[in-house]
């Protein structure tokens, strides 16, 4: 169950760029082949966030497919795991994304003057 | 109350348009523009106490962070690998599931080894100092780490813990993780090399049903091999596993009851000090 402590992470995080300002989005990337599961962190996160500048906040998930190259003959493949065999039956295979884990962007309140 | 400047709903100089039933405000702040991200452009007027819900609706204030959530411990765990290097001392972080003999195979290591490589131990364990008591009866030092709920260790807990410890320059720090084959593979701790230990009595399939644990891993140490004549794992198949999984994982077959196959481990784990300590 590390998406707790991941899920406290973000709390942290936002808590610290939204400079007191109450915080009514936020937008993570993660990749697939991560080991996060998404539905693990909205869970968590209800109760993370609660009393803190991030409550009732939207929490918008953008997952991020996993996408390798093959080190032997270059072809892309598409992953759902992390580990796979290329066509010409290479195992070695460099990940290009699917390893995501980023908070990509807040959106705060704010009062204008 | 007007939240924005704080005078009183009732003060002077509010203007009232009949034609349209907008109330303003003697300060005009409360009239204004906002262009919405998509070109559309807004006017709008509220009364005090509306301000801040009306503006939460209407333009909250993106901040691209494209923040790593890991950083924190990512950079407390680049801390802890200058200070290992720091002191010559090699950390070794080794994993496993509850029970695949990673203590048994630690205090063998430690008594064979004693008279010619320092060791000393940080255990994680979510409760008990168990797995401590039984290293400590080595002559090793040792610090216990208790996670609670945690399910893995993290950098920051190895920093508190090596302090705890003061192991001795030009020597080896092996970290007992957590029993866990999912979390422990996230988070980096500072040290030289991740090591997975698996024993005989799982599955053989293990390398490709946790996969993050062994891609992340230098070395699978397959342990209990003694048990190989009593139980049903097929250890090519395993190696094959895990080799698809990383290519470059090296694999040693073990039993830390009968010392089969140690002599590798101890090699390798020589040579490992030999690179990380100039002579």
């Amino acid at each position: 169950m590390h998406e707790l402590g991941i899920t406290q992470n973000i709390v942290a995080i936002v808590t610290e760029h939204a400079k007191g300002m109450k915080v009514q989005k936020v937008v993570l990337e993660i990749g697939k082949l991560s080991a996060i599961m998404p539905d693990a962190i909205k869970f968590c996160f209800d109760i993370c966030s609660k009393d803190t500048l991030l409550e009732n906040s939207l929490l918008e998930i953008i997952e991020i497919p996993g996408l390798a190259k093959c080190h032997q003959c270059g072809t892309e493949i598409a992953l759902d795991k992390p580990f796979g065999v290329c066509q010409c039956g290479s195992v070695q295979l460099d990940l290009i994304t699917g390893e995501e884990l980023k908070i990509k962007e807040i959106e705060i309140e704010e009062i204008c003057v | 109350m007007c939240v924005t400047c704080g005078c009183s709903d009732d003060a002077e100089g509010k203007i009232t348009n009949l034609q349209t039933g907008e109330v303003n405000h003697h300060h005009d702040h409360h009239t204004h523009t906002h262009t919405l991200p998509d070109g559309t452009v807004i006017t709008h007027t509220h009364h005090h106490d509306e301000a801040p819900q009306i503006h939460a609706k209407i333009h909250g204030t993106t901040i691209s962070l494209e923040q790593d959530i890991l950083a924190k411990n990512n950079l407390l765990a680049a801390q802890n690998r200058g200070w290992f290097k720091g002191r010559n001392i090699l950390a070794l972080n080794l994993m496993s599931s509850p029970g695949a003999g990673k203590t048994t195979l630690l205090t063998r290591t430690i008594n064979d080894l004693k008279q010619q490589l320092p060791i000393s131990v940080i255990e994680g364990d979510q409760e008990t100092t168990n797995d401590a008591q039984k290293i400590k009866e080595t002559g090793c030092k040792v610090v216990q780490i208790n996670t609670g709920t945690g399910c893995h260790l993290d950098a920051s807990m190895i920093e508190r813990g090596v302090q705890q410890l003061n192991p001795p320059l030009n020597s080896v720090v092996m970290i007992e993780n957590v029993g866990n084959l999912v979390c422990p593979a996230l988070f980096d701790l500072g040290e030289q090399a991740k090591v997975v230990i698996l024993s005989v009595t799982e599955g053989e399939d293990k390398p490709i049903k946790y996969p993050h644990i062994f891609r992340a891993s230098e070395m699978m140490i397959l342990t209990k091999v003694d048990l190989l004549p009593y139980v049903q794992f097929d250890v090519e198949r395993c190696i094959e596993y895990a080799k698809q999984v990383n290519p470059h994982i090296q694999v040693f077959q073990v039993s830390a009851m009968t010392g089969e196959g140690l002599d590798n481990w101890y090699k390798w784990l020589t040579e490992k000090v030999a690179m990380s300590i100039p002579v």
